[in-house]
């Protein structure tokens, strides 16, 4: 809730509507205690008195009331049905947006159908109809009012319960023995109530003008009661010889609607889930730097990672998601990263090409070097140049990654003309040869799908070809074939360890698969809790691991053929990266951690076999 | 030796394209006659890679979905009926994702609590009681039962998971990819517990997974599906060491292990459900395939032993 409040209170527009909301709502549930002269007293002879002339302080209206009373009583009014349309609108919307959502197939094709039908109506027209067969009367407009929006809350409701029901509690709370009713009232509806309030708080304003509307041609409130609709009504003769009776009620609609809008919009931002992580606008085209110093080049390698530190800021917090890596990568080498979830694995991937969302992403330290050209903090304009000409990445999900409305090979064609003046025609001629390259059977065929047309193997094959179609130095290959089954899995393996023998590729390959890393990588370093605790050839790190975590972890992994056994497991989790222990961050799980290990910071130690530990195991 | 579980001919049929009335424009069969049968006590690991039916197959096992034709009997009692809370007594489901499977808008308390009410109508006192001896059982902290299901890892929440199934005292566990979501050394942790739970409260398990490696730790049999049918199924030993169905080895020759060279991969993918091949699923990516096996569907029939394959050209021993 304190998180909820500070959120909004980001949002100074929202602040400004509810400060005008607050003050029109307080003065109008006073109204009954305030000095004001009946608004309903007709006095014919100081009709169209002028505001601030001496008289009412609002002057009059054509039958010589007081406007300021009519303004506050009318208010009252047209708030008190905006509001009660749109929480009856939003009940009734929600329970058939609910229950069409959840029992879905044909109760839901007729139900929806039903609100089609209503929504095709002009919405004006409809309120007309019903006001027109139910008679004139402010009870009346405010059911027409809802009764017009009920279908925007059902359709909008329908949609996020459609989500809801499918997921997996909802079958879990079958499975213990709950009917229909009670997953309806416990299971769905506390999840979609935060969607019906926020679409309630945004479309209030809408009703109040929509009644206002009704009111304004005699439909709604009726003489001699005031509402903001009735009373611009009424003073439409006078609008050229006394404009202030216009002017008051349209300047009090104008205030409402709009403050209503401002705060709902702010309520409905603040609620959203990505504002919470603390990025309030989209992210930046490359990752913030805020780096005191940077190190000086090693000089070695093709691209050479040096310290890096990359951590996200979110409110007061800083999760320290890199601390500080070193990797190096030579010429059609293989390295793998490879790490638990959290370990910090993919943010130190991101951060090579700035691609680490910023807000809430910030690299405060160290240096990437592409053949001794630092790209940390260099200008968006050089880095868009070297993404995806020198150095491309390869993501888990290309069902993701790809553009759901455009053909692949069109997707591959617009990544080549981005670096390279070719012709559409000739673009198009390689894109399909790129989709053979990556064994793509029938490509010319294939380069006319769609993505969703294809299987996950066959889409990240594209999204291999896609990193290859500027023939780039370096490919970043983030968890390529975590998501792909195992058989896929070994086709994509085998195909990347074509390529990079073949074009002399250099391929940083994360994973936490260690036997992925043990068939393609020739190096491998090993990530805890945003650092690097082990780094060497991989056969030597698999085979006879000094880290204990590695030795443990490798432990953990069953390998097939070994038949059923128990598996060791690590006991407990890794640390949270905003609140790293001192010393080795492994310790509070680690066997033979003592007070040294605890002590202070270890060193990432050695040349070739580097380890960061004080403890190592024995290799034998 | 007592059954806990048996299907006979358990299949399922997805309509694809159904207008509003009348017959649906296609039909895909997710699970075809599926015969299993699973001893008091044991666990039974299915693998097979997506798209196979595996899911189908364990949500009709729990009644969630409704079978197309077949049966289904729990420890002699004969479940054909898509009822829930009927099943929920004898057999449960531990979900895949662990986060999504609990209702971010309760606590863990309200979550126990639901299965103590609805399937076994247990007083306040008494629920308290149960939630605090399986909140035991699987080694979590009492004061974690006020929390809500955000505050907790990946592990953790799987920890509920299992502890809301064991709620309904079921006598049969279907694990569906309980651990894929997890990272290995929690992983181990959990496939660690769920073992010590089944000796101690004499559980019998289906373990769902596509990773062959943790299926054959954990499992006494292995069924391995393609295509929505059991194309082999024998010992947890046997069925990767030795597999007979062509399918099976590439499965085993296709996973990863340290030390082994990459290639060997066989190109090709799964059939269009919507318009299967006549004769066996796999006959395009065999290496074996004859034109038998293009014409005719093999069935699933004792190779050796209790080793079991539908195949027209098992693999020799």
């Amino acid at each position: 809730m304190r998180l909820f409040l500070t959120l909004l209170a980001r949002n100074r527009l929202a602040v400004f509507g509810a400060a005008v909301l607050a003050f029109v709502v307080l003065v109008v549930l006073l109204a009954p205690l305030l000095p004001l002269a009946d608004p309903d007293v007709t006095s014919t002879g100081d009709r169209f008195l002028r505001p601030l002339g001496g008289g009412p302080l609002l002057g009059t209206d054509h039958l010589g009331r007081d406007l300021l009373s009519r303004l506050v009583w009318g208010t009252r009014l047209s708030l008190a049905v905006g509001v009660a349309a749109a929480v009856l609108a939003g009940s009734i919307g929600a329970a058939i947006g609910v229950v069409a959502g959840y029992f879905g197939g044909s109760i839901d094709n007729v139900v929806m159908r039903g609100v089609d039908m209503l929504m095709a109506f002009p919405y004006i027209l409809l309120a007309l109809a019903i006001v027109a067969a139910l008679g004139p009367g402010l009870m009346n407009a405010l059911i027409a009012v809802a009764a017009v929006n009920v279908p925007f809350f059902a359709r909008n409701i329908r949609g996020i319960t459609v989500g809801i029901a499918h997921k997996e509690f909802v079958d879990a709370a079958r499975l213990a023995g709950m009917g229909h009713g009670r997953i309806l009232i416990s299971e769905i509806v506390p999840n979609v109530l935060p969607v019906v309030v926020v679409a309630m708080s945004t479309t209030i304003g809408w009703m109040i003008l929509e009644t206002a509307g009704l009111s304004f041609l005699g439909l709604g409130s009726q003489p001699p009661q005031a509402d903001l609709g009735s009373m611009l009504g009424e003073a439409r003769a006078a609008l050229i010889t006394a404009p202030h009776t216009s002017v008051v009620p349209g300047v009090m609609i104008l205030l409402i609607v709009m403050s209503i809008n401002l705060l709902g919009d702010g309520v409905r931002d603040a609620l959203d889930p990505r504002l919470r992580s603390g990025a309030l606008s989209r992210p930046m085209a490359a990752t913030l730097v805020d780096r005191a110093g940077v190190p000086e080049p090693k000089g070695a390698g093709l691209l050479s990672i040096e310290d890096l530190r990359t951590e996200f800021r979110v409110g007061p917090r800083r999760y320290k998601a890199v601390g500080g890596v070193s990797l190096s990568l030579a010429p059609g080498e293989c390295v793998g990263l490879i790490g638990e979830s959290g370990s910090g694995k993919s943010v130190t991937a991101l951060s090579v090409m700035g691609l680490v969302a910023s807000p809430p992403g910030v690299i405060t330290g160290g240096a990437v070097r592409l053949e001794g050209e630092d790209l940390i903090g260099a200008p968006y304009g050089r880095l868009r140049s070297l993404r995806g000409d020198r150095v491309a990445y390869i993501f888990q999900d290309p069902l993701a990654t790809l553009h759901p409305l455009y053909r692949v090979g069109d997707q591959l064609a617009e990544a080549i003309r981005v670096h390279h003046p070719v012709s559409r025609a000739e673009a198009g001629a390689r894109a399909v040869k790129l989709l053979a390259d990556v064994r793509i059977p029938n490509a010319e065929a294939r380069a006319r799908a769609f993505p969703h047309e294809l299987s996950g193997g066959m889409r990240q094959r594209v999204g291999i070809a896609m990193a290859l179609a500027n023939e780039p130095e370096i490919i970043i290959a983030d968890e390529p074939t975590t998501a792909l089954d195992v058989t896929v899995q070994a086709q994509i393996l085998s195909l990347l360890d074509d390529l990079r023998r073949k074009r002399g590729l250099a391929i940083l390959f994360i994973t936490h698969d260690f036997g992925v890393v043990g068939q393609l990588c020739d190096r491998v370093a090993v990530m805890y809790a945003g650092r690097i605790v082990e780094e060497g050839r991989t056969q030597e790190v698999l085979s006879a691991p000094a880290h204990p975590y590695t030795k443990r972890l490798i432990a953990c992994v069953p390998e097939l053929g070994g038949g059923r056994r128990r598996l060791e497991a690590i006991p407990g989790l890794p640390p949270a990266v905003d609140a790293l222990p001192a010393g080795c961050a492994f310790a509070p799980r680690c066997a033979k951690a003592d007070a040294a290990c605890r002590a202070g910071e270890i060193a990432l130690a050695g040349t070739g076999r580097k380890l960061r530990c004080l403890k190592p195991e024995v290799i034998a | 030796m007592t059954l806990a579980l048996k299907t006979d001919g358990l299949a399922k049929t997805f309509p694809v394209g159904k207008p509003l009335f009348g017959p649906p424009k296609a039909l895909v069969h997710a699970v075809r006659p599926t015969t299993l049968a699973v001893p008091q006590g044991e666990t039974l690991g299915i693998v097979g890679e997506s798209g196979c039916g595996k899911s189908t197959l364990a949500r009709m096992l729990v009644g969630l979905l409704p079978p197309t034709s077949g049966r289904i009997e729990i420890e002699g009692r004969a479940l054909d009926r898509a009822d829930p809370a009927a099943f929920g007594r004898l057999i449960q489901y531990v979900f895949q994702d662990p986060v999504s499977s609990l209702n971010p808008r309760k606590t863990v308390r309200q979550i126990l609590d639901v299965p103590l009410i609805r399937l076994h109508g247990m007083g306040k006192a008494a629920r308290a009681a149960r939630i605090a001896e399986i909140f035991d059982w699987v080694s979590l902290r009492p004061e974690f039962l006020d929390r809500y299901p955000h505050e907790f890892s990946g592990g953790q929440a799987q920890r509920i998971g299992i502890a809301r199934a064991l709620a309904a005292s079921p006598r049969i566990l279907i694990l569906d990819e309980p651990v894929s979501a997890l990272d290995v050394s929690v992983q181990a942790q959990v496939l660690n517990l769920l073992s010590d739970l089944k000796a101690e409260l004499d559980l019998t398990y289906l373990f769902i997974s596509h990773d062959l490696a943790v299926v054959e730790a954990v499992s006494d049999r292995i069924a391995v599906l393609y295509f929505g049918a059991v194309v082999e199924s024998g010992p947890a030993e046997k069925v990767f060491a030795a597999p007979r169905h062509p399918y099976t080895r590439l499965l085993a020759d296709s996973a990863p292990v340290v030390g082994r060279p990459l290639g060997g991969a066989a190109e090709g993918e799964l059939p269009d459900p919507l318009n299967p091949p006549p004769g066996c699923a796999f006959a395009g990516r065999c290496p074996r395939a004859t034109e038998l096996c293009r014409r005719e569907s093999p069935v699933l029939e004792r190779i050796e032993g209790d080793q079991f394959a539908a195949c027209h050209n098992p693999i020799p021993a």
